[in-house]
Protein backbone atom coordinates (compact mmCIF):
# COMPACT_ATOMS: atom_id res chain seq x y z
CA UNK A 1 0.00 0.00 0.00
CA UNK A 2 1.41 3.37 -0.95
CA UNK A 3 1.52 5.73 1.94
CA UNK A 4 -0.09 9.15 1.76
CA UNK A 5 2.45 11.94 1.51
CA UNK A 6 1.79 14.45 4.30
CA UNK A 7 3.51 17.79 4.89
CA UNK A 8 3.11 20.10 7.87
CA UNK A 9 4.44 23.57 8.46
CA UNK A 10 4.19 26.35 10.99
CA UNK A 11 4.08 29.95 9.92
CA UNK A 12 3.33 32.65 12.53
CA UNK A 13 2.13 30.45 15.37
CA UNK A 14 3.31 29.03 18.66
CA UNK A 15 3.75 25.38 17.54
CA UNK A 16 0.92 24.42 19.90
CA UNK A 17 -1.10 22.83 17.10
CA UNK A 18 1.82 20.56 16.27
CA UNK A 19 2.11 19.70 19.98
CA UNK A 20 -1.58 18.80 19.95
CA UNK A 21 -0.88 16.60 16.90
CA UNK A 22 1.77 14.77 18.92
CA UNK A 23 -0.79 14.36 21.70
CA UNK A 24 -2.48 11.60 19.66
CA UNK A 25 0.12 9.52 21.55
CA UNK A 26 0.47 5.87 20.50
CA UNK A 27 -2.03 6.33 17.68
CA UNK A 28 0.84 7.92 15.81
CA UNK A 29 2.32 4.44 15.21
CA UNK A 30 -0.75 3.19 13.35
CA UNK A 31 -1.14 6.53 11.60
CA UNK A 32 2.40 6.32 10.26
CA UNK A 33 1.61 2.95 8.67
CA UNK A 34 -0.67 4.94 6.41
CA UNK A 35 1.20 8.23 5.96
CA UNK A 36 4.67 9.38 5.14
CA UNK A 37 5.79 12.69 6.62
CA UNK A 38 7.66 14.26 3.70
CA UNK A 39 8.10 17.77 5.12
CA UNK A 40 7.59 19.16 8.62
CA UNK A 41 9.31 21.07 11.43
CA UNK A 42 9.15 17.74 13.26
CA UNK A 43 11.41 16.02 10.73
CA UNK A 44 14.60 17.02 8.98
CA UNK A 45 13.67 17.96 5.42
CA UNK A 46 14.75 21.44 4.47
CA UNK A 47 12.84 22.00 1.25
CA UNK A 48 9.22 21.50 0.25
CA UNK A 49 8.97 18.40 -2.00
CA UNK A 50 6.64 17.92 -4.96
CA UNK A 51 3.48 15.76 -4.99
CA UNK A 52 2.20 16.30 -1.46
CA UNK A 53 -1.19 14.66 -0.85
CA UNK A 54 -2.09 16.46 2.35
CA UNK A 55 -0.66 19.62 3.92
CA UNK A 56 -1.37 20.89 7.43
CA UNK A 57 -0.65 24.60 7.91
CA UNK A 58 -0.32 26.04 11.39
CA UNK A 59 0.02 29.78 11.93
CA UNK A 60 -0.95 33.04 10.27
CA UNK A 61 0.75 34.55 7.25
CA UNK A 62 2.74 37.42 8.77
CA UNK A 63 6.01 37.79 6.88
CA UNK A 64 7.42 37.60 3.37
CA UNK A 65 8.85 34.19 4.27
CA UNK A 66 5.43 32.93 5.42
CA UNK A 67 3.92 34.11 2.16
CA UNK A 68 6.53 32.38 0.04
CA UNK A 69 6.18 29.19 2.08
CA UNK A 70 2.40 29.03 1.79
CA UNK A 71 2.37 29.77 -1.95
CA UNK A 72 4.91 27.02 -2.63
CA UNK A 73 3.22 24.54 -0.32
CA UNK A 74 -0.15 25.18 -1.93
CA UNK A 75 1.19 24.69 -5.44
CA UNK A 76 2.63 21.30 -4.48
CA UNK A 77 -0.27 19.96 -2.36
CA UNK A 78 -3.54 18.30 -3.34
CA UNK A 79 -5.38 19.01 -0.08
CA UNK A 80 -4.44 21.89 2.20
CA UNK A 81 -5.81 22.24 5.73
CA UNK A 82 -5.85 25.44 7.79
CA UNK A 83 -4.71 23.93 11.05
CA UNK A 84 -5.69 25.86 14.17
CA UNK A 85 -6.94 29.35 14.98
CA UNK A 86 -3.87 31.28 13.79
CA UNK A 87 -4.15 29.74 10.32
CA UNK A 88 -7.94 30.17 10.29
CA UNK A 89 -8.34 33.66 11.80
CA UNK A 90 -4.81 35.08 12.38
CA UNK A 91 -5.68 34.82 16.10
CA UNK A 92 -2.91 36.08 18.43
CA UNK A 93 -0.45 37.09 15.66
CA UNK A 94 -3.31 39.18 14.25
CA UNK A 95 -3.49 41.26 17.42
CA UNK A 96 -0.76 43.46 15.98
CA UNK A 97 -3.01 44.39 13.06
CA UNK A 98 -4.40 47.35 14.99
CA UNK A 99 -0.93 48.87 14.90
CA UNK A 100 1.50 49.71 12.12
CA UNK A 101 4.46 47.41 11.48
CA UNK A 102 6.78 50.15 12.75
CA UNK A 103 4.82 50.51 15.99
CA UNK A 104 4.96 46.75 16.50
CA UNK A 105 8.68 46.51 15.81
CA UNK A 106 9.63 49.42 18.03
CA UNK A 107 7.49 48.03 20.84
CA UNK A 108 9.41 44.74 20.68
CA UNK A 109 12.91 45.87 19.77
CA UNK A 110 13.18 49.34 21.31
CA UNK A 111 10.65 50.09 24.07
CA UNK A 112 10.85 46.66 25.69
CA UNK A 113 14.47 45.96 24.92
CA UNK A 114 17.03 46.25 27.70
CA UNK A 115 19.96 46.45 25.36
CA UNK A 116 20.68 46.91 21.69
CA UNK A 117 17.52 48.78 20.79
CA UNK A 118 18.09 48.21 17.10
CA UNK A 119 15.31 47.38 14.65
CA UNK A 120 16.04 44.17 12.73
CA UNK A 121 17.04 44.53 9.11
CA UNK A 122 17.73 41.62 6.80
CA UNK A 123 18.43 39.08 9.55
CA UNK A 124 14.76 38.14 9.99
CA UNK A 125 11.96 37.97 7.38
CA UNK A 126 10.25 41.27 6.65
CA UNK A 127 6.84 41.63 8.29
CA UNK A 128 3.83 42.15 6.03
CA UNK A 129 1.49 45.04 6.79
CA UNK A 130 -1.07 42.68 8.33
CA UNK A 131 -0.95 39.23 9.81
CA UNK A 132 -3.62 37.36 7.84
CA UNK A 133 -5.36 33.99 7.76
CA UNK A 134 -4.04 31.43 5.28
CA UNK A 135 -7.18 31.49 3.11
CA UNK A 136 -6.62 35.15 2.29
CA UNK A 137 -3.56 34.04 0.29
CA UNK A 138 -4.36 30.56 -1.04
CA UNK A 139 -7.33 28.25 -1.48
CA UNK A 140 -7.95 26.15 1.61
CA UNK A 141 -9.77 22.81 1.42
CA UNK A 142 -10.58 22.29 5.09
CA UNK A 143 -10.64 24.47 8.21
CA UNK A 144 -9.74 23.04 11.57
CA UNK A 145 -10.33 25.76 14.18
CA UNK A 146 -9.13 25.47 17.75
CA UNK A 147 -6.36 26.87 19.90
CA UNK A 148 -5.17 24.21 19.54
CA UNK A 149 -7.55 21.75 17.84
CA UNK A 150 -7.92 18.79 20.22
CA UNK A 151 -5.74 15.74 19.47
CA UNK A 152 -8.80 13.54 18.91
CA UNK A 153 -10.14 15.85 16.23
CA UNK A 154 -6.78 15.94 14.45
CA UNK A 155 -6.62 12.15 14.46
CA UNK A 156 -10.21 11.65 13.30
CA UNK A 157 -9.84 14.26 10.55
CA UNK A 158 -6.65 12.68 9.23
CA UNK A 159 -8.14 9.17 9.47
CA UNK A 160 -11.26 10.29 7.59
CA UNK A 161 -9.20 11.89 4.82
CA UNK A 162 -6.89 8.86 4.51
CA UNK A 163 -9.91 6.55 4.23
CA UNK A 164 -11.53 8.84 1.69
CA UNK A 165 -14.42 9.90 3.96
CA UNK A 166 -15.50 13.55 4.15
CA UNK A 167 -14.32 14.67 7.60
CA UNK A 168 -17.00 16.03 9.92
CA UNK A 169 -16.01 18.39 12.72
CA UNK A 170 -19.56 18.50 14.07
CA UNK A 171 -18.87 20.89 16.94
CA UNK A 172 -15.95 18.86 18.27
CA UNK A 173 -13.64 21.84 18.05
CA UNK A 174 -14.22 25.57 18.26
CA UNK A 175 -12.36 28.86 18.14
CA UNK A 176 -10.30 29.58 21.23
CA UNK A 177 -9.95 26.05 22.56
CA UNK B 1 -48.34 50.62 24.78
CA UNK B 2 -48.19 51.27 28.53
CA UNK B 3 -50.92 53.18 30.30
CA UNK B 4 -50.84 54.71 33.77
CA UNK B 5 -51.23 51.94 36.35
CA UNK B 6 -54.96 52.39 37.02
CA UNK B 7 -55.73 52.26 33.29
CA UNK B 8 -53.24 49.46 32.68
CA UNK B 9 -55.18 47.22 35.06
CA UNK B 10 -58.20 47.65 32.83
CA UNK B 11 -56.16 47.27 29.68
CA UNK B 12 -54.73 44.01 31.00
CA UNK B 13 -58.15 42.52 31.74
CA UNK B 14 -58.87 39.81 29.26
CA UNK B 15 -62.65 40.30 29.36
CA UNK B 16 -62.35 43.99 28.49
CA UNK B 17 -59.44 43.73 26.05
CA UNK B 18 -59.43 40.17 24.84
CA UNK B 19 -56.10 39.27 23.25
CA UNK B 20 -56.70 37.71 19.91
CA UNK B 21 -55.36 34.25 19.33
CA UNK B 22 -54.23 33.46 15.83
CA UNK B 23 -52.84 30.46 14.05
CA UNK B 24 -49.97 30.25 11.62
CA UNK B 25 -47.23 27.81 10.71
CA UNK B 26 -43.53 27.49 11.45
CA UNK B 27 -41.63 25.07 9.21
CA UNK B 28 -44.94 23.54 8.22
CA UNK B 29 -45.94 22.92 11.83
CA UNK B 30 -49.26 24.51 12.83
CA UNK B 31 -48.91 26.77 15.88
CA UNK B 32 -51.12 29.18 17.76
CA UNK B 33 -50.08 32.42 19.38
CA UNK B 34 -51.34 35.53 21.08
CA UNK B 35 -51.29 38.37 18.60
CA UNK B 36 -48.76 40.27 20.75
CA UNK B 37 -46.22 37.43 20.90
CA UNK B 38 -43.17 37.49 18.66
CA UNK B 39 -42.42 34.74 16.15
CA UNK B 40 -39.28 33.95 18.15
CA UNK B 41 -41.22 33.45 21.35
CA UNK B 42 -43.83 31.24 19.66
CA UNK B 43 -41.12 29.17 17.98
CA UNK B 44 -39.36 28.55 21.29
CA UNK B 45 -42.62 27.64 23.03
CA UNK B 46 -43.02 24.99 20.35
CA UNK B 47 -39.51 23.62 20.67
CA UNK B 48 -38.27 25.16 17.42
CA UNK B 49 -34.87 26.67 17.98
CA UNK B 50 -33.82 29.95 16.38
CA UNK B 51 -30.33 31.28 17.15
CA UNK B 52 -30.14 34.68 18.87
CA UNK B 53 -27.47 37.00 20.20
CA UNK B 54 -28.99 40.33 21.23
CA UNK B 55 -32.15 38.71 22.62
CA UNK B 56 -32.17 37.96 26.33
CA UNK B 57 -35.17 36.68 28.27
CA UNK B 58 -36.24 39.44 30.64
CA UNK B 59 -35.14 42.37 28.46
CA UNK B 60 -37.08 44.22 25.77
CA UNK B 61 -36.32 43.25 22.17
CA UNK B 62 -33.97 45.38 20.09
CA UNK B 63 -33.50 43.52 16.79
CA UNK B 64 -29.84 44.54 16.80
CA UNK B 65 -28.02 41.40 15.71
CA UNK B 66 -30.32 39.99 12.98
CA UNK B 67 -29.24 36.43 13.70
CA UNK B 68 -32.85 35.36 14.34
CA UNK B 69 -33.93 36.15 10.77
CA UNK B 70 -36.61 33.92 9.28
CA UNK B 71 -38.29 33.61 5.90
CA UNK B 72 -41.93 34.62 5.62
CA UNK B 73 -43.72 33.25 2.60
CA UNK B 74 -44.69 36.04 0.22
CA UNK B 75 -42.09 38.47 1.54
CA UNK B 76 -38.86 38.97 -0.42
CA UNK B 77 -36.93 40.08 2.65
CA UNK B 78 -35.88 38.15 5.71
CA UNK B 79 -37.44 39.29 9.00
CA UNK B 80 -35.94 39.31 12.48
CA UNK B 81 -38.20 36.95 14.42
CA UNK B 82 -37.57 38.70 17.76
CA UNK B 83 -39.40 41.84 16.64
CA UNK B 84 -41.83 40.41 14.10
CA UNK B 85 -45.37 39.57 15.17
CA UNK B 86 -47.21 36.70 13.51
CA UNK B 87 -50.29 37.19 11.38
CA UNK B 88 -53.11 34.78 10.70
CA UNK B 89 -52.08 32.01 8.25
CA UNK B 90 -48.55 33.35 7.96
CA UNK B 91 -46.03 30.72 6.79
CA UNK B 92 -42.68 31.06 8.55
CA UNK B 93 -39.55 29.11 7.62
CA UNK B 94 -36.69 29.18 10.15
CA UNK B 95 -34.21 26.77 8.59
CA UNK B 96 -34.07 27.17 4.81
CA UNK B 97 -30.66 27.14 3.14
CA UNK B 98 -31.07 30.84 2.41
CA UNK B 99 -31.72 31.68 6.07
CA UNK B 100 -28.84 29.52 7.33
CA UNK B 101 -26.50 31.05 4.75
CA UNK B 102 -27.38 34.62 5.72
CA UNK B 103 -27.10 33.88 9.44
CA UNK B 104 -23.60 32.54 8.93
CA UNK B 105 -22.67 35.59 6.88
CA UNK B 106 -24.00 37.93 9.57
CA UNK B 107 -21.97 36.07 12.19
CA UNK B 108 -18.83 36.25 10.04
CA UNK B 109 -19.30 39.98 9.55
CA UNK B 110 -19.51 40.44 13.33
CA UNK B 111 -16.09 38.81 13.54
CA UNK B 112 -14.60 41.10 10.88
CA UNK B 113 -15.77 44.31 12.55
CA UNK B 114 -13.83 44.05 15.79
CA UNK B 115 -11.04 42.00 17.27
CA UNK B 116 -12.51 38.83 18.70
CA UNK B 117 -9.52 36.74 19.72
CA UNK B 118 -11.19 33.86 21.57
CA UNK B 119 -7.96 32.27 22.77
CA UNK B 120 -6.97 35.27 24.92
CA UNK B 121 -10.45 36.38 25.99
CA UNK B 122 -11.76 36.41 29.54
CA UNK B 123 -14.99 34.85 28.26
CA UNK B 124 -13.36 32.03 26.26
CA UNK B 125 -15.65 29.01 26.63
CA UNK B 126 -18.49 31.06 28.15
CA UNK B 127 -19.26 33.34 25.22
CA UNK B 128 -22.51 33.55 23.26
CA UNK B 129 -20.70 34.75 20.12
CA UNK B 130 -18.20 31.90 20.28
CA UNK B 131 -20.97 29.35 20.91
CA UNK B 132 -22.78 30.60 17.81
CA UNK B 133 -19.81 29.70 15.59
CA UNK B 134 -20.31 26.06 16.56
CA UNK B 135 -24.10 26.26 16.41
CA UNK B 136 -24.11 27.81 12.94
CA UNK B 137 -21.19 25.76 11.64
CA UNK B 138 -18.93 28.74 10.99
CA UNK B 139 -15.41 27.39 10.38
CA UNK B 140 -13.80 30.57 9.09
CA UNK B 141 -14.53 34.12 7.94
CA UNK B 142 -14.90 34.65 4.18
CA UNK B 143 -14.54 38.43 4.39
CA UNK B 144 -11.55 40.66 5.01
CA UNK B 145 -11.08 41.74 8.62
CA UNK B 146 -11.32 45.49 9.19
CA UNK B 147 -8.42 45.59 11.70
CA UNK B 148 -10.06 48.41 13.61
CA UNK B 149 -8.57 49.78 16.77
CA UNK B 150 -10.82 50.12 19.80
CA UNK B 151 -10.22 51.37 23.29
CA UNK B 152 -10.27 49.54 26.59
CA UNK B 153 -11.75 51.48 29.53
CA UNK B 154 -10.60 50.10 32.86
CA UNK B 155 -11.34 53.24 34.85
CA UNK B 156 -14.13 51.63 36.88
CA UNK B 157 -13.10 50.22 40.23
CA UNK B 158 -14.47 46.71 39.65
CA UNK B 159 -15.31 46.36 35.94
CA UNK B 160 -13.77 47.01 32.57
CA UNK B 161 -15.03 47.40 29.03
CA UNK B 162 -13.06 46.21 25.99
CA UNK B 163 -14.73 47.66 22.90
CA UNK B 164 -12.72 45.26 20.71
CA UNK B 165 -15.05 42.49 21.88
CA UNK B 166 -18.34 44.40 21.71
CA UNK B 167 -20.99 43.25 19.22
CA UNK B 168 -23.30 46.23 19.86
CA UNK B 169 -26.16 43.98 21.03
CA UNK B 170 -27.17 46.70 23.50
CA UNK B 171 -28.03 44.26 26.28
CA UNK B 172 -26.03 46.44 28.70
CA UNK B 173 -28.01 49.49 27.68
CA UNK B 174 -31.35 47.72 28.11
CA UNK B 175 -30.59 46.07 31.46
CA UNK B 176 -29.29 49.35 32.86
CA UNK B 177 -32.34 51.28 31.75
CA UNK B 178 -35.08 48.70 32.18
CA UNK B 179 -34.00 46.73 35.23
CA UNK B 180 -31.57 48.90 37.17
CA UNK B 181 -33.25 52.15 36.15
CA UNK B 182 -29.97 54.05 35.89
CA UNK B 183 -29.56 54.43 32.11
CA UNK B 184 -25.82 54.86 32.44
CA UNK B 185 -25.18 53.08 29.14
CA UNK B 186 -26.10 54.32 25.72
CA UNK B 187 -24.75 54.14 22.20
CA UNK B 188 -23.00 56.80 20.15
CA UNK B 189 -21.78 57.03 16.57
CA UNK B 190 -23.04 55.27 13.49
CA UNK B 191 -22.50 51.98 11.72
CA UNK B 192 -19.49 49.92 12.68
CA UNK B 193 -17.97 52.95 14.43
CA UNK B 194 -20.79 52.93 16.96
CA UNK B 195 -19.79 52.29 20.54
CA UNK B 196 -21.48 51.84 23.86
CA UNK B 197 -20.74 54.69 26.23
CA UNK B 198 -21.23 55.49 29.89
CA UNK B 199 -22.98 58.78 30.66
CA UNK B 200 -21.95 61.37 28.07
CA UNK B 201 -18.97 59.35 26.84
CA UNK B 202 -17.08 59.85 30.08
CA UNK B 203 -14.76 57.20 31.50
CA UNK B 204 -16.86 54.55 33.28
CA UNK B 205 -15.05 55.22 36.55
CA UNK B 206 -16.16 58.85 36.46
CA UNK B 207 -19.81 58.09 35.68
CA UNK B 208 -22.11 59.73 38.21
CA UNK B 209 -25.16 57.67 37.22
CA UNK B 210 -23.58 54.19 37.45
CA UNK B 211 -24.66 52.40 40.61
CA UNK B 212 -21.93 49.75 40.28
CA UNK B 213 -24.55 46.97 40.28
CA UNK B 214 -22.76 45.00 37.55
CA UNK B 215 -25.92 43.84 35.76
CA UNK B 216 -24.46 45.02 32.44
CA UNK B 217 -21.43 42.81 32.97
CA UNK B 218 -23.57 39.76 33.68
CA UNK B 219 -25.77 40.15 30.59
CA UNK B 220 -22.95 40.98 28.15
CA UNK B 221 -22.79 38.05 25.68
CA UNK B 222 -19.03 38.34 25.07
CA UNK B 223 -15.95 39.39 27.00
CA UNK B 224 -16.57 43.08 26.24
CA UNK B 225 -17.78 43.74 29.78
CA UNK B 226 -15.97 41.84 32.49
CA UNK B 227 -15.07 41.88 36.14
CA UNK B 228 -11.56 42.98 36.92
CA UNK B 229 -9.15 40.31 38.07
CA UNK B 230 -10.52 37.66 35.72
CA UNK B 231 -8.01 36.02 33.41
CA UNK B 232 -8.50 34.04 30.20
CA UNK B 233 -11.66 31.89 30.27
CA UNK B 234 -12.43 32.82 33.89
CA UNK B 235 -15.31 35.21 33.27
CA UNK B 236 -18.53 33.27 33.65
CA UNK B 237 -21.71 35.30 33.59
CA UNK B 238 -24.62 34.90 36.01
CA UNK B 239 -27.92 35.78 34.36
CA UNK B 240 -30.37 33.95 36.61
CA UNK B 241 -31.23 37.18 38.40
CA UNK B 242 -33.03 38.59 35.39
CA UNK B 243 -36.17 36.41 35.07
CA UNK B 244 -36.25 36.30 38.90
CA UNK B 245 -36.29 40.08 39.22
CA UNK B 246 -38.92 40.38 36.51
CA UNK B 247 -41.11 37.82 38.26
CA UNK B 248 -40.77 39.41 41.71
CA UNK B 249 -41.67 42.81 40.33
CA UNK B 250 -44.71 41.38 38.60
CA UNK B 251 -43.87 42.91 35.25
CA UNK B 252 -43.27 39.68 33.39
CA UNK B 253 -45.67 40.71 30.64
CA UNK B 254 -43.71 43.76 29.59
Amino acid sequence: MTRIRVATTWLDGCSGCHMSFLDIDENIIQLFDRIELVYSPLVDFKTIPENIDLALVEGAVSSEADKEEILTLRSRSKILISFGDCAVTANVPGMRNQFSVMETLSRAYVENSASGQILPSGSVPKLLEYSRPVHEYVAVDLFLPGCPPPAGVILSTLSDLIDGRPPSLGGKTRFGA
Amino acid sequence: MRYPAFLQRIADRADVQPVRILTFSINGQAVSAREDETILSVARENGISIPTLCHLDGLSERGACRLCIVEIKGSPKLSPSCVTLPRQDMEVITNSDRVLDYRRKILELLFTERNHICSVCVSNGHCDLQALTTELGMTHVHYDYLHTRHAVDASHERFSVDHNRCVLCQRCIRVCEEIEGAHTWDVMGRGYLSKVITDLNQPWGESTSCTGCGKCVQVCPTGALSEKGKSVAEMTKRRQFLPYLKLMRGDESR
